[in-house]
């Protein structure tokens, strides 16, 4: 009888502990995650501006010779290694103060980091498709509000040497498996891309993984870094629908 | 399970409860800082990229 009640008890006491442990993993999950992924995040953010404005981009000197005098700024993005973040995106429908790094890859560490842009698709600016990849919630979730963005939203992306402003123009919600909402033309796989076009994933609904919510946005000017960005850009345009 | 732990910590009772605490705020750091992280790669609902299912050509499929 004894012997029963002890095992009884200590199964009771194992399974109070999974529970406690169970708790403890969901705050851990919904909370501690985004505590550490916005600070580190944030601190990200101050070593890439740090970076853009210190050693703002210079055009090289020795090459003014020759019609190949002036480089493409853009061709400095290239060869980014994994994990490595290169950009800002400042989204002004998330807030004026809304910035985030993007990063090189979309693996598990490195969406904990920031936004992450997928490996082989465009550049920023670049004709193709810039395709990237964030959190919807936990980890500081920078992709939250994606089901906010409305057509004609800016996206800008802040580089070394550029602004890159993408204006939205449409969303799907699809499930994991249509690779071809990253295509060099978005949803056409195999057609030759003439434009640039950016993509934004997203898990959906929030808290699941059963589908993810695409946001398609268009190409609409580039800035020099020198030139600056000017401030209608930060801003929901007025044309967009609340 | 916990009876045992009990006995082997010394002292009065407030100290066994100060120590009882101290260990399991052990246990919550270990876990946030250490065995949390190990796992979440492991669990369904971390995964938000868009990738295909089976080997197919594409920059997509490079991503685990």
């Amino acid at each position: 009888m004894k012997a029963l009640r002890w095992v009884v008890g200590t199964i009771g006491e194992l399974l109070i502990t999974l529970g406690v442990l169970l708790l403890l993993f969901v705050a851990w999950q919904l909370w501690w995650t985004d505590v550490t992924a916005n600070s580190e995040q944030a601190v990200t953010i101050q070593a890439l501006e740090r970076g853009f404005t210190h050693d703002a981009y210079q055009p090289d000197p020795s090459a003014t010779q020759g019609p190949a005098a002036t480089p493409d700024p853009l061709a400095t993005l290239k060869n980014v290694p994994f994990g490595e973040a290169f950009a800002i995106v400042r989204i002004p429908r998330f807030g004026a103060d809304y910035a985030r790094p993007v990063l090189q890859g979309t693996d598990h560490e490195t969406l904990g980091k920031g936004v992450g842009h997928y490996v082989g698709t465009a550049m920023p600016g670049d004709v193709g498709n810039f395709a990237t990849a964030g959190h919807r919630t936990t980890y500081g979730k920078p992709y939250a509000d994606i089901d906010k963005l409305r057509p004609g939203d800016f996206i800008v992306i802040e580089t070394k040497t550029n602004y890159i402003v993408y204006a939205v123009q449409r969303h799907v919600i699809v499930t994991p498996d249509h690779v071809d909402v990253i295509a060099p033309v978005p949803q056409h796989p195999g057609a030759t891309p003439t434009e640039a076009w950016m993509t934004m994933t997203a898990c959906h609904p929030k808290f699941s993984a059963q589908q993810r919510y695409v946001v398609f946005s268009k190409l609409m000017r580039i800035f020099t870094r020198a030139g600056g960005l000017p401030a209608s850009f930060m801003a929901v345009p007025a044309g967009a629908v609340g | 399970m916990y009876a045992p732990l009990w006995r082997l910590l010394p002292g009065r009772w407030p100290v066994r409860a100060f120590l009882s605490l101290i260990l399991a705020a052990g246990v919550v750091v270990l876990c946030f800082l250490w065995v949390f992280p190990t796992i979440a790669p492991l669990m369904p609902f971390n995964d938000n990229t868009i990738q295909s299912g089976s080997p197919a050509p594409g920059p997509a499929t490079t991503v685990p």
